[in-house]
């Protein structure tokens, strides 16, 4: 059984070194162009988004719509980091991931008391208020935000990291600790009646996701030369939402898939900004009324699911996918 | 003190328009434990009716503003019969999420219909300043925001605690399988719920568009959420309490941006949301409601 596993994991990291290779060689040799390898690293920063957004709102089932707020303090921190100081780019990277996280720290702490639509109304309001206080502060641009980043985020970084991001937060959700935050989701009171510190674990996940948040908004910093606040709104934060809950809340894959097919389409839309948003909208409705669990539900896509599709007629209603 | 009584006069133009808007939003939290994110765009919905029937069509305030009432409401009770009622028993994060939906696809669906850039409301009032003591100026449009503003509201008061339909939401709100059980159709006083609250939120829209003469696509975000948090101020779920905190938030507001903050009125919305939720998350006016396992 382990031997199996291990090999299992060999064979993916195959595949993933493979694609890896194959994706820079296209773009060293001209067949990728700028603008596709643009809309591959968007899909990284987007996967990175979505599962790190899956952790708080799927496997912890605290909904969160703050999420961008988090990616903006990590885009500033990293980008403060690089113009202002001289330490390398993984240092500025690793900076902005770690202060998003403290900052999910700080805002979880007293937010994540409130249950259900008020945690949701006040992380809103949370993400609003780092934004609000991020353009009054004019050390960092003010409104009009940080130019001149230096680009320094590449495919290989952004692959590597993406990879790195969702193989942390799936072995944390297949952790004692993951346990205990997807026992949070199933039934908050049973699970403090089993001795489960609800607060602490409810933290901890928001924070992770948060620090994965800030990562993303490093790497966006630094690939798009400019940030200003205004990147960062409640849109942004619902365009990483309809990723998790069309992808499923609580299921990785499910996140990647939705995360890449998105980025996708709103690249083919790109010159129909409001047509995309409106299409986003009718998805977010269309699969909440039919198909509440989403693409995925709370499972995760192995090639296993072809094999088996007969047998496991029962147990196929994950409704409880999304929590209270 | 003068630029504070000033201050106070603008703010409560400013606050009856959230009151407005967050009347709509506790009357459908008190009925179906919603918070209907789409309702900041039917105040927009109703700006831009306001805009098409004064701009366009040539009438006057009075049939203009009655005119975006009745259609935003039968747009609210259309919302809920298609994107809420199917999910009036799943969780409540699933029709949070469809409300998100709603509302993305009315800003958006508005801007492929009418452009994204900003309209300029035509002048259908006349607007006279008139000077109090000395140096406080009142305009004739901040009257006219006010008198509209209370006459709804004493319209509101009387349909919820003199008519039957008014008796019939209060039931519902308190005990939706009692009020059933006594008869009442509960699908036709939600309904009704989101008519008049869609209603109440297209006038507001209205007065919006004729104080700031300016009406866009996206103008009903940031209302409508502030209108929330005037709503979570007042305590939600109930009446008085969203007029309060309407009121009260609108003149916070025009503090911070009169006393030379404005870049901070939108975070100290959100900071005061914050602390309610944090210190006394039943609201200025509400009772704590023990949860029961």
């Amino acid at each position: 059984m382990f031997q199996r596993k291990i090999g299992k994991q060999i064979a993916i990291l195959a595949v993933l070194i493979i694609f890896w290779a194959s994706v820079q060689a296209m773009v060293g040799l001209g067949i990728i162009n700028p603008y596709y390898e643009l809309n591959l690293i968007l899909i990284g920063i987007n996967i990175i988004l979505a599962v790190s957004l899956n952790l708080i709102n799927g496997f912890n089932g605290q909904f969160s719509l703050g999420h961008a707020g988090f990616m903006a303090v990590g885009a500033y921190g990293a980008a403060i980091i690089t113009l202002k100081t001289q330490l390398p780019f993984g240092l500025a990277l690793l900076f902005g991931a770690l202060l998003a996280g403290i900052f999910g720290i700080l805002v979880g702490l007293p937010t994540l008391r409130l249950r259900g639509d008020y945690l949701a109304i006040a992380t809103l309001g949370f993400g609003e208020i780092i934004r609000g206080v991020i353009v009054n502060i004019d050390y960092i641009g003010g409104a009009y935000g940080l130019s001149g980043i230096p680009k320094l985020t590449n495919w290989t970084l952004v692959f590597w990291l993406t990879v790195l991001t969702v193989i942390v937060i799936a072995n944390f959700v297949n952790s004692t600790h993951g346990r205990a935050t997807i026992s949070i989701r199933e039934n908050e009171i049973a699970a403090e009646a089993m001795g489960i510190n609800t607060t602490k674990y409810k933290v901890m996940a928001f924070s992770i996701g948060s620090l994965f948040a800030g990562l993303a908004g490093g790497l966006h910093a630094h690939y798009f030369y400019t940030i200003q606040p205004g990147t960062f709104n409640f849109l942004k934060s619902f365009d990483i939402l309809v990723m998790v809950v069309l992808g499923g809340q609580g299921s990785i894959t499910g996140s990647i898939i939705a995360a890449v097919g998105l980025t996708i389409l709103s690249a083919a839309l790109q010159k129909l900004a409001a047509l995309r948003l409106v299409i986003y909208a009718l998805l977010l409705v269309i699969v909440m009324l039919f198909r509440p669990q989403g693409l995925m539900g709370t499972k995760e896509f192995s090639l296993k699911m072809f094999r088996r599709k007969t047998k496991d007629k029962e147990g196929k209603q994950h409704g409880t996918a999304i929590g209270q | 003190m003068e630029e504070f009584i000033q201050q106070l006069i603008n703010g409560i133009s400013l606050g009856s328009i959230y009151a407005l808007i967050a009347l709509g939003y506790t009357m459908v939290y008190g009925i179906v434990k919603l918070i209907n994110f789409a309702h900041g765009d039917i105040y927009m919905v109703g700006a831009y009716l306001g805009f098409f029937a004064i701009a366009i069509l040539g009438w006057p305030f009075l049939p203009s503003l009655l005119m975006a009432m009745a259609v935003c409401a039968v747009l609210g009770v259309v919302i809920e019969k298609l994107a809420y009622k199917p999910l009036r028993n799943a969780p409540r994060i699933a029709a949070l999420i469809t409300a998100i939906g709603v509302s993305l696809f009315l800003e958006y669906s508005m801007m492929l219909l009418v452009k994204p850039e900003v309209r300029s409301f035509p002048q259908v009032l006349s607007d006279v300043q008139y000077n109090l003591f000395g140096s406080l100026v009142i305009s004739s449009r901040q009257v006219i925001i006010l008198v509209v503003t209370i006459a709804l509201m004493l319209l509101l008061q009387y349909i919820v605690h003199k008519t039957m339909i008014g008796k019939a939401m209060r039931a519902v709100s308190h005990d939706k399988q009692a009020a059933q059980l006594m008869g009442i159709s509960v699908d036709n006083t939600i309904s009704f719920t989101f008519a008049i609250g869609s209603s109440l939120a297209a006038a507001a829209g209205v007065l919006v568009g004729i104080y700031y003469n300016a009406i866009n696509p996206l103008m009903g975000i940031m209302p409508g959420l502030k209108a929330f948090v005037a709503a979570v101020l007042g305590g939600i779920g109930i009446i008085p309490g969203a007029m309060a905190g309407g009121f009260l938030l609108g003149i916070v507001e025009a503090m911070v941006s009169g006393y030379g903050k404005s870049l901070y009125r939108d975070p100290v919305a959100f900071i005061i949301l914050i602390i309610i939720l944090i210190v006394k998350p039943a609201g200025l006016f509400g009772k704590n409601v023990r949860e029961k396992v």
